[in-house]
């Protein structure tokens, strides 16, 4: 139930919420539980909510299993 | 996605395999318990056949950690009492629509008329409240720490946007509180904790200090992928054989100590603790969520003047020692034959991250 899914933050839409990529697909998501979101950044989303950030170290490497490479 | 190449290579486990061979050949000669709390790892364990990696001396069991598993009976009858109630519109998680109550699950109340509906997020039940201002639309709010802050931001949303009509069945439980009642059962046979790695990103890897300083129990934040748990595992076996519990996380990916501050502070603005019962465990107190008054014009106890009736189930299904990790599935004695995923008598049958669902489905050695 505690599933949740990186995606990588591809446009900030308000002060709400953003748009995330998850392995090609977009959608819509709220982050107003993080503090800074920015484009670029890969977010751990659960029901709708961005509810960590990866660490930039680890990001990279979340991206790469994200997209296949 | 490509797992096989990233996180999950092949080499990867056969290393972290290697080494768990070698600490547990260094253990003494007795079998030990390592506990996952988690229903995500329990299906992690499952699915990829992990446990046929493990020496016979080191058993995984399964924890209490999945929510809709230890969601009362009680509660249940109460969801269904709203979903039949005239203008009402009960939303939940698609895992608790199987469920059963005293009499019968949310499912088949849909199947005879009530407008159940299966939500993704909170903000979808929302949603649905702001196109039916006519409509009262209850959200079953269940969930660990993971998924209270969300649900929580959702209802200050509606505060916000003054949608009275949006209100919440909370049934949260907390993790810390339900791991010092599995360690104070006299039954409790756990020598460490992989502890859930999403609930910790919320709560941090500090939460669990309390625990280890007071029951001395090695404890890893581990995550998800098979490679995770078999590099939590040797962690926690290093901690066994040096006597020297303590916190430490291998899913640094998004855990961090404090972990999440903001979404900690949404939660505790919406909540605040409460004494529970987990269905087959029984009251833990302060291990639940309840709405604050200031938000009760959300909260469908306070509207509907309702409240749980804790109910303790007399009968061979012994989801409740399943859950506590004294028993495996398969030592039940209805497990496969009166309880099945098609005719689920306990919740970890019905939940598709129950241990009981889990075994019967990938049947890689759930024997305690």
């Amino acid at each position: 139930m505690c599933l949740a899914v990186p995606a990588r933050v591809v446009e900030i839409t308000d002060e709400q919420s953003c748009r995330v990529d998850v392995g090609g697909s977009t959608l819509k998501i709220n982050r107003v539980l993080l503090e800074d979101v920015e484009v670029g950044d890969v977010v751990l989303v659960h029901a709708g909510f961005a509810i960590e950030k990866y660490d930039p170290d680890t990001a990279a490497e979340v991206l790469d299993l994200l997209t296949g490479q | 996605m490509n797992l096989q190449t990233g996180y999950g290579t092949r080499s990867d486990c056969e290393r972290y395999a290697d080494q768990i061979h070698t600490l547990a050949g260094d253990l003494p000669d007795r079998t030990f318990h390592l506990m996952e709390v988690c229903g995500s790892h329990t299906m992690s364990i499952a699915r990829h056949g992990l446990k046929a990696l493990l020496p016979d001396k080191i058993k995984l069991l399964s924890g209490p950690g999945c929510p809709v598993c230890v969601t009362d009976e009680g509660y249940i009858d109460n969801a269904i009492r709203l979903a039949r109630t005239e203008g009402v519109i009960l939303t939940t998680f698609g895992d608790l629509m199987k469920v059963p109550g005293t009499q019968t699950a949310l499912e088949r109340v849909r199947s005879e008329g009530a407008d159940v509906r299966v939500v993704y997020s909170p903000l979808d039940a929302l949603e649905i409240a702001q196109e039916h201002p006519d409509r009262r639309v209850v959200f079953a709010a269940v969930g660990f720490e993971t998924t209270a802050p969300g649900i929580a931001a959702t209802v200050i949303q509606a505060r916000d946007e003054g949608a009275t009509n949006f209100l919440i069945l909370p049934a949260h439980k907390l993790v810390p509180p339900a791991l010092r009642a599995l360690l104070d059962d006299p039954a409790c046979r756990v020598d460490g904790f992989l502890c859930p790695g999403h609930v910790s990103t919320i709560i941090g890897s500090n939460a669990y200090e309390p625990v280890v300083t007071d029951y001395a129990i090695p404890s890893i934040v581990a995550g998800f992928e098979p490679t995770d748990i078999l590099e939590a595992i040797p962690m926690l076996l290093r901690q066994i054989q040096t006597r020297q519990p303590r916190v430490e996380t291998q899913y640094h990916r998004v855990v961090k100590p404090e972990g999440n501050r903001k979404a900690l502070e949404t939660m505790y603005a919406v909540y605040e603790p409460i004494d529970a019962v987990w269905r087959g465990i029984g009251p833990i107190p302060k291990s639940g969520l309840k709405v604050r008054e200031t938000y009760a014009a959300h909260d469908a106890y306070a509207v509907f003047g309702i409240s749980d009736a804790p109910f303790f189930k007399e009968g061979p299904c012994r989801c409740g020692d399943v859950l506590k990790g004294i028993i495996g599935p398969r030592e039940c004695s209805i497990f496969g034959t009166a309880c099945t995923p098609r005719t689920p008598l306990g919740p970890c049958m019905v939940s598709s991250e129950g241990s009981c669902a889990a075994e019967y489905k990938y049947g890689t050695g759930g024997e305690a």
